[in-house]
């Protein structure tokens, strides 16, 4: 149905893809799979038309194409459904059904509403949904909103349906329901590419499976043929060698202890301890609830329940002022939208943490301004063209920098990261990692959160792993295998990993 | 503040310089009159009381917000002051609980869109309504006169210190107070931050909220300034005073250059912009442009500075 053969991509002179090969059969359920950042999506980009690959040759049906839009790609049969729905909530289902090409008399605009809402009433009954197509869309639950997005799909004649984590926010029964439509579609002769964190989904639903890790093609396995245990070790094998730095640090009392931390609908029952000194990493996939807890511990996001002992009192965090008054520093996840003001210059962000250090009665000193980023950009080894170079103008790993040193500059006992590695290269990364050492061997507490597992195993004294909002697993340095957390993190259950 | 952060932004902070010296060339080739000193002096009266509040929004639109209730707010805190002087109040006293009054106008506005999440210009829209009919409730409709002699009153509209006139005064303090707050104070920098990116100014320990409402206040707190300028200049409160001067306020304000989206700007640029209107009022009349036609002429103005910073962004 579709072959890609040497597919390369870079952005910026960062290699994604290389040389990646990918197959499809036609009527097959195929599924995607290599941690974050391995190059799943990239690789959907190229083959649905937003990207244009740098080489490699794609072929449809035999046919090499060139695809220069997603227009094109869903002319030659291939559609995507992504992660997040393109559903329109206030317009009827029929409405978003033939959304951008609705039927209507001659030329006149005037819209065929009876007409378009028996055949959306014909489509969705065939896959087993049977609704009012005039009612809002919105009135449907997230699971038949996807259907819709099928529907949708299947009605410009798509042959290939590429599906990005289509489960995440759907429940058991709907899955089962999205599964029914999804095999229903296949014997009628489409072809689905599932792009999926979850290894029961992919075991129960999938005919073959492609590995991609680090932008490299891994290997193709039938499922009949695999198991668990190959996958996730295709999935992750690669070779710690010295990347992470040593640490000599004493590991002291406690510091931190929350006890039955509850959000609805992100996390429950959150209970962990946290000492002095320790490095404690949070594992877990996308969307398992790990920024969620760590951004409730910051004051940003409010528990429903659980308390929380800081140096052993009781203490309640309601606002992230507080928690920095507390000596609680936060590495967010995305620094572009969350760490940094990118017009702001690197001084004037590693500042904002720390205004009123550098300031006396309300008035900014330009001196110690001027001398906490020296001190940091010495400490930290931040490369910028001077105080004055907009944040924005910098490389991801020096933005990184930055973010922590706006931490730094507090003096923080606690220090919480989130990713903090994303999007930085392998040099950087390093130097990030001996930042993170010399501050636990001065006895901050650090609490990582990492989707990189080898990052995990080379850094973390003890490893939380959640799943779906809980906590799976709580593993010492010795009992760390990028396997069992692996395990873990897709919601395997603890006696699997006794047997192994 | 941001001006030394790259080249680009050092073009566009003098742009609205230079557009200010070609329109006072182009007027003073078509009426020399217009470079007089007494002429001057006019300008920069009738500008002042634009571009009080005009400073006030500025540090508004610097975190992302608006206010279109100045206007209203100018109305009522003048009605209020004046109703207060004329019912025989210590003016001194009266014009206090004016400024204070408008304070607390600014600092509800503050409160509806930082502890309400209401839109700013939602809020402001309807703040704006309800202030303009306090005034009408307040003075009936009418105007307010009869408000004494009291010096201190008097001078604030009409007096003169060493030649230059006291509301031109009151904006030159203003203005260096105001630029020495934005550029040299963290409540300044924090101003510059929430505007910029308010997620992470929160997530770096920032209470956005109470610098929205402090804002707000400040505005408040101008335009009841303004008020009081109007109405000594006046000689009396009208209940229409400040109808539109948010829309010259704003216009003065973008004119300088600060970015409507918050975050990025400069009050020098705003003094600019205020000039900008100023001098088109006065030198479009001095070479006789009928005054239906004036505004016509204004506003092609303003959207011709605006289109040509927009070109220089992209």
């Amino acid at each position: 149905m579709i072959k890609m053969t040497d597919i390369s991509k870079s952005f910026s002179g960062n290699k994604v893809l290389k040389n990646v090969d990918f197959t499809l059969e036609k009527g097959e359920i195929h599924a995607l799979m290599g941690e974050n950042g391995a190059g799943k999506s990239t690789l959907m980009k190229v083959m649905s038309g937003i990207y244009t690959r740098d080489s490699g040759i794609i072929e449809v049906k035999g046919q090499k194409v060139d695809f220069t839009s997603p227009k094109q790609a869903e002319e030659a049969g291939i559609a995507v459904i992504h992660q997040e729905l393109n559903i329109l909530p206030h317009l009827s289902i029929a409405d978003n059904l033939f959304l951008g090409r609705e039927e209507t008399i001659g030329r006149t605009g005037i819209l065929k509403t009876k007409q378009m809402e028996k055949k959306t009433h014909q489509i969705l009954l065939d896959l087993g949904l049977d609704v009012d197509p005039s009612d809002p869309a919105s009135t449907l639950s997230v699971g038949k909103q996807q259907i819709v997005e099928i529907a949708k799909a299947i009605s410009v004649n798509a042959e290939v349906i590429i599906m990005d984590e289509p489960t995440a926010a759907l429940t058991d029964r709907e899955i089962d329901n999205l599964f029914k439509t999804i095999r229903e579609l296949q014997k009628r002769g489409v072809s689905f590419i599932y792009i999926s964190h979850r290894m029961e989904e992919i075991f129960s639903l999938c005919d073959r499976i492609t590995i991609l890790r680090d932008g490299e093609f891994v290997g193709e396995r039938k499922i009949s043929e695999t198991s668990f245990d190959e996958i996730v070790q295709m999935m992750v094998g690669r070779e710690l060698g010295d990347r992470f730095p040593q640490r000599k640090s004493t590991i002291g009392e406690i510091k931190l202890a929350v006890k039955g931390l509850n959000r609805k609908g992100c996390f429950e029952d959150i209970s962990f301890e946290l000492r002095k000194g320790e490095v404690l990493s949070i594992a877990g996939l996308m969307g398992a609830g790990r920024t969620e807890v760590v951004q409730s511990l910051f004051g940003y996001k409010k528990l429903d329940s659980g308390s929380i002992e800081f140096d052993g009192k009781q203490v309640k965090i309601d606002t992230p002022k507080k928690a920095k008054e507390m000596g609680i520093g936060y590495v967010t996840e995305d620094r572009k939208s969350e760490g940094l003001i990118v017009d702001f210059s690197v001084e004037e962000n590693v500042s904002m943490t720390n205004l009123a250090a550098i300031s006396k009665n309300g008035l900014i000193s330009k001196d110690k301004e001027r001398k906490l980023y020296d001190t940091m950009v010495k400490r930290l080894g931040i490369r910028t063209s001077g105080p004055h170079q907009a944040a924005k103008s910098l490389s991801g790993g020096n933005q990184q920098k930055v973010v922590i040193a706006k931490w730094l500059g507090i003096e923080p006992e606690l220090l919480i990261l989130d990713e903090p590695t994303r999007g930085v290269d392998v040099g950087a990364k390093k130097e990030i990692y001996s930042i993170i050492n010399e501050l636990a061997e001065r006895g901050v507490a650090i609490l990582m959160i990492s989707s990189e597992l080898p990052e995990v195993i080379g850094m973390a004294d003890r490893v939380l792993v959640m799943h779906e909002g809980k906590i799976t697993a709580d593993l010492s340095k010795n009992e760390m295998t990028q396997e069992r957390i692996m395990h873990f993190a897709t919601g395997g259950e603890k006696l699997a990993v006794e047997e192994q | 503040m941001q001006l030394k952060n790259n080249n680009q932004s050092v073009l566009q902070k003098i742009a609205p310089f230079i557009g200010l010296i070609l329109i006072i060339v182009i007027i003073t080739i078509l009426n020399p009159g217009f470079l007089s000193v007494s002429n001057l002096m006019n300008v920069l009266r009738q500008v002042s009381i634009n571009a009080l509040i005009a400073f006030g929004m500025t540090f508004v639109i610097l975190t992302g917000g608006i206010d279109l209730s100045v206007g209203a707010t100018l109305a009522l805190t003048g009605a209020v002051s004046a109703g207060m002087m004329a019912s025989g109040m210590d003016p001194i006293f009266a014009m206090l609980l004016g400024l204070l009054l408008g304070a607390v106008l600014g600092a509800i506005n503050g409160i509806i869109i930082a502890k309400g999440k209401v839109a700013p210009f939602i809020a402001t829209l309807a703040t704006m309504t309800i202030y303009r009919g306090l005034t009408l409730v307040y003075t009936d409709g009418r105007p307010i006169s009869g408000l004494g002699d009291s010096l201190t009153f008097q001078m604030l509209g009409k007096g003169y210190f060493f030649g230059i006139p006291i509301p031109v005064v009151t904006m030159m303090v203003s203005f260096g107070i105001l630029y020495f707050i934005l550029k040299k104070t963290t409540f300044g920098r924090r101003v510059y931050a929430v505007g910029g990116n308010e997620e992470a100014s929160i997530l770096s320990g920032i209470n956005s909220d109470r610098i929205k409402i402090y804002v707000y206040s400040l505005l408040g707190l101008l335009a009841a300034l303004s008020a009081l300028i109007l109405t000594s200049r006046l000689n009396s409160a009208q209940p229409t005073a400040g109808e539109m001067f948010e829309l010259d306020a704003i216009a003065a304000v973008v004119l300088g250059g600060t970015s409507l989206t918050g975050g990025r700007g400069w009050i020098v640029g705003t003094l600019i912009g205020a000039l900008i209107i100023g001098v088109l009022n006065n030198g479009l009349n001095l070479i006789g442009v009928p005054s239906f036609f004036q505004q016509v002429v204004k506003g092609a103005v303003i959207l011709l500075a605006v289109l040509l910073d927009r070109k220089k962004t992209t």
